[in-house]
């Protein structure tokens, strides 16, 4: 039963990841033609447009919000604009959410597209900035962002026992599960060799375990209860967001976290049980009041093969230490107790950072409705999403139909 | 030529660069409130929320402690680092100080690379050369393995 808190999802809609360059606008108003479509709405019908910002593109980026109204025709509504790093889709999300169930509007678009450059992601600007710690930690460091996602990866082999073949075998299985979405970018199946052969970019980690950056856009149309009711006559099979979390760490954040240069420290505070990770998820399950004992599916962010082995523990599919075991059972494919990364994840996707926490949610939506095609979850009723975005940002959203 | 370059910190106030062959420390800084530590330093607001002191004040931290976690870059990162041609790999380690409570993230003293290192690890404060140009060599603050009984 839907309740007032519930944020119902009538429609979704991606522009395919890749790598084409153009301007990112063109892939979001395909991704939101794609919602509206969906939804069987208009524009004209939308009251409110929640964008996330990509900071590669200069003030139009930064002002998703009204750069997506402007270039779908301006009608006068309210928009607003979220930068959270990779958890910028979920503010977006969070954004329409609070403006739905305060009842400030009835339906929304939600709506984030990237264009990236080749490489490695470098602090954006030029000159030298020696007072910012993003800035410091390439220049004093080489701190790229795959050395972050190594840090975990060797902590996962020195204190659990993880090996180079755990690694490979999330991107082969995300392989598997990506090959027939047609909204991925890589669309071929990997093998164990195939990773192993690939080059060592940060240790332990190859090229083929880090996620590429790509292009590409999602966009979700999001209503109130009565609303839907209004416009689809029944809910029935209707996929509604039951939580958005968006929490921060707590003082002190003992984990060194992309960009730190060091952690908090545990002199005078300890550090809490509940770590900063592991409250992203538990945020939203209490929203939710469910357990990650209802779960059907997740989709984690697998920037790295690695952590998405610390995901399946931060969101309690596993115990800590045990997400290698859980990986070897085979629980996490398709076909198993709790398929992880149907989508076929960042593996596949590569990161558009503003779209990838709403192309998350999207293939919720896909998989609760029964629309996956190949790489459908079957009775999947209840999804999980979890990312993190930098500069502490969580972000986990629970569906359920 | 290089004796000819005069070596300066490549980011002030964050580590001393001793002449007379003591150890170099990093210098953190401390709350007069609460007593926690802080690195970078800075000189004011105190980072736990339960304290309201607003001034820190500049001090050396240990010198030493063990591996939180590591790795080894294998490709040149990304301006504004300055990597040298051809790119020589070296490893980072994040290293966990011995009474601070804080992880630090520094480059590891040039040779050490990441099959030399394991979690857990003792290792010490180092000074190396980040870039150099015609006038200055450029410091900063790394981490060695630590000298026998030592940590």
């Amino acid at each position: 039963m839907a309740t007032d808190d519930d944020l119902m999802i009538l429609g979704v809609g991606m522009h395919p990841w890749g790598k084409w360059g153009r301007d990112f606008t063109e892939y979001g108003m395909v991704a939101a033609q794609a919602a509206l479509a969906d939804a069987g709405l208009a524009w004209t019908d939308i009251q409110f447009v929640a964008g996330a910002d990509t900071i590669r593109n200069g003030y139009p980026g930064f002002i998703a919000g009204s750069t997506f109204a402007q270039k779908l025709g301006w009608t006068g509504i309210p928009v607003s604009s979220s930068y959270a790093a990779c958890a910028s889709g979920n503010q977006s999300l969070q954004g329409a959410r609070a403006q739905i169930l305060a009842g400030f509007c009835d339906v929304a678009m939600v709506i984030g597209a990237d264009t990236t450059p080749k490489g490695f992601f470098a602090p954006v600007g030029g000159g030298e900035r020696k007072d910012d710690p993003d800035w410091l930690r390439f220049h004093l460091l080489g701190a790229t962002n795959p050395v972050y996602f190594a840090l975990f990866a060797r902590r996962r082999m020195d204190l659990f026992g993880a090996t180079a073949e755990d690694f490979a075998q999330i991107k082969v299985k995300n392989s598997r599960h990506g090959l027939d979405n047609p909204n991925a970018r890589f669309r071929k199946e990997s093998s164990i060799d195939d990773v192993l052969n690939s080059p060592v970019v940060s240790d332990p980690l190859r090229l083929l375990d880090i996620c590429a950056t790509s292009d590409g856009a999602a966009a979700m149309i999001v209503a109130s209860r009565e609303f839907a009711e209004r416009h689809l006559g029944s809910l029935a099979g209707v996929p509604r967001v039951r939580a958005v979390s968006t929490v921060t760490p707590r003082y002190p954040q003992n984990v060194l976290e992309l960009p730190d240069i060091a952690t908090d420290s545990t002199a005078v505070v300890a550090a809490a049980e509940r770590g900063f990770k592991d409250s992203i998820a538990y945020s939203a399950y209490e929203q939710a009041g469910i357990g990650p004992e209802d779960l059907d599916l997740a989709e984690v962010y697998d920037l790295s093969t690695a952590l998405e082995l610390d995901w399946y523990e931060h969101i309690g599919l596993c115990e800590r230490g045990g997400a290698e075991d859980l990986l070897r059972s085979g629980a996490t494919t398709i076909g198993g107790r709790i398929p992880v990364n149907p989508s076929g994840g960042l593996a596949c996707f590569g990161e558009a950072i503003p779209a990838q926490a709403i192309a998350q949610v999207c293939e919720l939506t896909w998989q609760l409705r029964g629309q996956a095609g190949a790489r459908q979850v079957e009775g999947a009723r209840v999804g999980i999403t979890a990312n993190q975005g930098l500069f502490g940002h969580g972000s986990s959203v629970i569906v359920s139909c | 030529m290089s004796s000819l370059r005069t070596q300066v910190p490549a980011v002030e106030g964050w580590f001393t660069t001793p002449t007379d062959g003591s150890d170099p420390v990093l210098i953190g800084a401390q709350c007069g409130g609460c007593g926690t530590y802080v690195f970078p330093p800075r000189a004011a607001w105190c980072p736990n929320p339960a304290c309201s002191c607003t001034e820190l004040a500049p001090v050396e931290l240990s010198s030493r402690g063990r591996i939180w976690s590591f790795t080894e870059n294998r490709y040149a990162p990304p301006s504004p680092f300055v990597a040298t041609d051809p790119f020589e790999p070296y490893a980072l380690a994040a290293v966990e100080l011995e009474q601070e409570g804080l992880i630090v993230l520094g480059q590891v003293a040039k040779g050490v690379l990441a099959a030399d290192l394991r979690v857990g690890m003792a290792m010490q404060l180092d000074l190396g050369v980040l870039r150099s140009d015609d006038e200055h060599d450029y410091l900063v603050y790394t981490w060695a393995p630590a000298s026998e009984g030592a940590a």
